[in-house]
């Protein structure tokens, strides 16, 4: 089973990584950008009797940092 | 019995000898490296120190990887029990990580690796770590970090400030932490987080020994013969 974990970082805490890409792209002559918001995107292959809820552990001991990001599991196939 | 402390060594720790030699030269104790792979800690230790460096490359987020290794179940143990445990830069990332401390350490506001002497000021004096300051001292001691930004919801920045667990701030604006916070305390007192090198301070040709202050702190609280 293909699945998808996109880790984002919260509202409200700064991106200077996103705010960085924000300017290259301003100062690539791109406009009307109003925000740029980087995160990550990790890809496992797992078994398919690893349950959602294995998955779910994974993201909260490691994957993500609640403090800061958030993350969304997507199931791909 | 003689001040004993471990130095953990995660893979890509830059600073633990450098930490290492500062405890021994400052408490006349002894001094175990301890790897990250092992599951066990020494017996009858006083302090334990996470070092600087750049554990598993800053994979992932910096210090998660070292939080999740063998050794920090039992640095988790001993930190219950009342053992003294300073985490100093990446050490403090991977304190946060392991849920020691609160918050995290995002990468700096102004994006850029910042290495140079800093002033700080002396938060609280009412620590195990800061004893020997006084309170609103200024003392300056090098940064060299990346991720040095450190944020915490208002609710927990709030809280901190209420419990008197801030240690030191930053005198002038380094990295974007959320009100200047250099370092934080845990709820009982006995774990530090710092991103500031104390342990390269400790000597006149270091340009100053401001950071002596934190060890022998350490030494003054466990209370034993140097």
């Amino acid at each position: 089973m293909k699945v998808r974990v996109h880790v984002s970082l919260k509202n409200g805490v700064l991106d200077p990584q996103g705010r960085a890409i924000h300017h290259a792209l301003e100062g690539m002559g791109f406009a009307g950008i109003n925000d740029v918001r980087a995160g990550r995107l990790i890809e496992l292959d797992v078994a398919d009797d690893v349950t959602d809820a294995a998955l779910d552990d994974m993201c909260r001991k490691l994957l993500a940092n609640q403090v800061i990001e958030n993350y969304r599991i997507e199931k791909v196939a | 019995m003689s001040f004993t402390a471990a130095v953990i060594t995660f893979p890509g720790s830059n600073c633990d000898r450098d930490m290492a030699v500062a405890i021994e030269t400052i408490t006349g104790g002894t001094v175990h490296r301890v790897w990250h792979g092992d599951a066990t800690l020494p017996g009858g230790l006083d302090f334990i120190a996470l070092p600087g460096g750049f554990s598993y490359g800053d994979y992932l987020r910096s210090g998660a990887m070292a939080a999740r290794s063998p050794i920090m179940q039992a640095v988790i143990e001993q930190a219950a029990r009342g053992v003294a445990v300073l985490g100093v830069c990446n050490g403090f990332q991977v304190l946060t990580e392991a849920g020691l401390l609160p918050g995290a350490l995002l990468r700096n506001a102004g994006q850029r690796f910042v290495c140079r002497d800093v002033v700080l000021t002396v938060a609280t004096s009412q620590s195990l770590f800061t004893s020997g300051y006084f309170k609103d001292q200024r003392i300056t001691v090098p940064v060299a970090h990346h991720d040095g930004n450190y944020y915490a919801d208002a609710a927990t920045l709030d809280r901190l400030e209420g419990e008197d667990r801030v240690a030191f701030r930053y005198a002038e604006p380094v990295n974007g932490s959320q009100r200047q916070i250099a370092g934080v305390l845990n709820t009982a007192g006995n774990v530090l987080g710092m991103m500031p090198h104390p342990e390269r301070m400790i000597e006149a040709a270091h340009g100053g020994s401001d950071g002596r202050v934190v060890f022998e702190s350490v030494l003054r609280a466990v209370g034993v013969a140097a």
